[in-house]
């Protein structure tokens, strides 16, 4: 599948002024949040940084849709926490990698196709669980260090929210790290910094195989991770992806995008940055600075990493309290606070869904394994939902004859309920079923209707089925027993 | 005079009562057409995408939105086109009635506090600010 050169100029240089000035905004935007993250994950700045820059870049060229933004991200680096806890960098490294390779697989088997499969609540379960978890991760950073902790985040805070009713001019949670950190360094202020907690190297990514042993042991360690850190990126860039096609009525598409973050992961595992993916806020920031092509999203990690470069040991400065400020902002952004009002419209199984769906992913702290239980579980409410099979019994003349109408799905969930809907004694000579708003799904099916017409023989009746239509004529044909012309039922 | 007619429409029912003197304006007016123009904020599609089950939900609802102000030029005999766009709906509405030339522009007023206003931001204000042309604020 190749791009024809035109669209594919268009696509890089069809929008430049708008593409370069948002691309800053989203660079000055994403430093702040790369290294917050960086610090979830438990991992140096840099990891988070050079990610972004990695992933970004590489994505701007290999992604399938122009004009969003990928990076380090939240949902990625609260998965892989535990992987650097126990094992340290390096396995974090293989794990990006790993994934890397997952998410190119899994691209060529078309996942796009498969979101589909993914209900809404579980969709708003990802991003209120996203949004909370951020904000967890942010508590030990402000709560009961000390009083100037607090007022640098009610500052930043201040900062960030009020100064868009004044000018929108600049960022404002830019200012607010400007002109706090330049407080802080003027009146020496006792509060951490980000270099208290990591080192800011003003270097370009070098390109390394990560320092594991390659052996069936750390593949053990590593591939849960990659799998989840695969369905989490993918999730997220897609469901990002949707949404900025919706923004610039435009298409994308999905399984090049997955092959693309599958490349920008790789390239990230080789030069020392973490796993990312496609992320909501950010994606919205660009879209609605003016950024439509690639090339936004490649000005966005070049100037991330000149950024660094040159401001290096400024950033270290920024106080942490003025970070965890930006990030209580980017988890009340994540949060989808219309879920709650629509607690009382929607059904009362998409509510309990997106609640399990929350609370799993705060007790796993692992995204990837809420999901999978969310649309468990929602399959299994849809299960109970569709099993709702109807008999109704019609009346006719002669009395002689009873005609039943069946109106359902016909399956294994709802074989019991259906077979107890007839009455088996009643004084009639035939018995006609009607399956014309009916569809026999499986074996269990057909293995009830066989019960149900035994039963009726064993009480003297004959039973005719009618209006079955092909497919459930077919399995009927092929499986049932009693409905045969020639054999006799089994156990008669 | 005002034979292109802008409005600019959410579905509210502030919208909808500018949709009637859009409507009464145009029916007085021979050969003239209105513009109808639905700006879908920015966030808005975040959360159509999060909550509907497919793109055609949300574009069924959105038309659906649509619908009553339609039915109001419909009703009334007048000529009109649907525009849907997306973007910060102020700037939107304002770059839409700029680059076409209109020459009335006809916006609902939420009717905010100060308050509001100052959190919100109001369209209409916004709209009235930049419009090179006539704006009727309905209230």
């Amino acid at each position: 599948m190749s791009l024809s050169l035109s669209q594919l100029k268009q696509e890089w240089f069809g929008n430049v002024r708008g593409d370069i000035l948002a691309g800053l905004v989203v660079a000055l935007a994403l430093i702040p949040e790369a290294i917050a993250f960086s610090i979830i994950a438990g991992v140096d700045p840099m990891v988070g940084l050079y990610a972004s820059f990695c992933i970004a870049v590489v994505i701007a060229f290999a992604g399938g849709r122009p004009g969003m933004i990928s990076a380090a991200t939240g949902a990625m680096a609260l998965v892989m926490v535990t992987l650097v806890k126990d094992y340290g960098l390096q396995y974090l490294l293989a794990a990006t990698l790993l994934t890397g390779v997952i998410q190119i697989i899994l691209g060529y088997l078309n996942v796009g196709r498969f979101m589909k499969f993914i209900p809404r609540s579980v969709m708003v379960g990802f991003v209120n669980a996203l949004a909370i978890l951020i904000f967890m991760a942010q508590v030990p950073h402000f709560i009961g260090i000390n009083a100037i902790t607090y007022g640098f985040v009610a500052a930043s805070l201040a900062i960030i929210y009020l100064l868009p009713r004044f000018t929108k001019a600049v960022p404002s949670p830019l200012v607010a790290i400007i002109a706090l950190t330049g407080v802080t360094l003027y009146a020496n202020f006792d509060l951490r910094t980000v270099g208290d907690l990591g080192h800011i190297s003003q270097a370009l990514p070098a390109f390394f195989i990560p320092d594991v042993p390659f052996t069936f042991e750390t593949l053990k360690i590593i591939f849960p991770y990659a799998i989840s850190l695969s369905i989490v990126g993918l999730l997220e860039s897609l469901l990002t992806a949707s949404i900025v096609d919706d923004m610039t009525d435009t298409e994308s598409n999905k399984n090049q995008e997955a092959r693309g973050q599958g490349l920008a992961n790789i390239a990230a595992g080789l030069f020392g940055g973490m796993a990312g993916c496609a992320m909501i806020g950010q994606s919205v920031i660009n879209v609605k600075s003016g950024g439509r092509g690639r090339l936004s999203t490649f000005v966005a990690g070049t100037v991330l990493m000149f950024l660094i470069i040159v401001l290096g040991d400024l950033v270290v400065q920024i106080p942490m309290a003025v970070l965890v400020g930006v990030m209580i902002m980017v988890s009340v952004g994540t949060f989808d606070w219309a879920s709650i009002k629509l607690m009382k419209k929607n059904p009362l199984t998409d509510s309990i869904v997106m609640l399990v769906t929350v609370a799993i992913v705060i007790a796993t702290h692992n995204l990837a394994i809420g999901v999978m239980s969310g649309i468990l579980l929602s399959a299994i409410f849809f299960v109970v939902k569709i099993s709702k099979v109807h008999v109704k019994k019609q009346s006719v003349h002669p009395a002689d004859k009873a005609i039943y109408e069946v109106n359902g799905q016909i399956f294994f969930a709802s074989v019991t309920d259906f077979i107890a809907d007839f009455n088996y004694t009643e004084k009639v000579h035939f018995v006609i079923i009607d399956f014309s708003n009916a569809h026999v799904w499986d074996e269990s099916g057909v293995g009830a209707i066989d019960r149900i017409v035994m039963k009726f023989r064993e009480n003297g009746k004959a039973v005719s089925l009618i209006g079955l239509n092909e497919p459930s004529m077919k399995l009927v044909d092929r499986l049932a027993m009693s409905y045969k012309p020639g054999p006799k039922a089994s156990g008669q | 005079m005002y034979k292109h007619i802008l409005l600019a429409a959410d579905g509210s029912d502030h919208s909808i009562r500018a949709a009637r003197h859009a409507a009464e304006i145009a029916r007085h007016i021979p050969d003239s057409k209105v513009d109808i123009l639905f700006v879908i904020d920015y966030n808005q599609s975040k959360s159509d995408i999060l909550h509907k089950d497919s793109i055609i939900t949300i574009q069924k609802e959105r038309s659906l939105r649509l619908k009553p102000h339609e039915e109001i030029l419909q009703n009334a005999g007048v000529a009109y086109t649907v525009k849907v766009k997306h973007g910060e709906p102020g700037s939107a509405v304002a770059a839409y009635a700029n680059e076409f030339g209109v020459d009335l522009v006809v916006i609902g007023s939420r009717g905010l506090n100060k308050l509001q206003e100052f959190v919100l931001g109001g369209v209409s204000h916004k709209v009235a600010k930049r419009v090179k042309c006539p704006v009727m604020i309905v209230k």
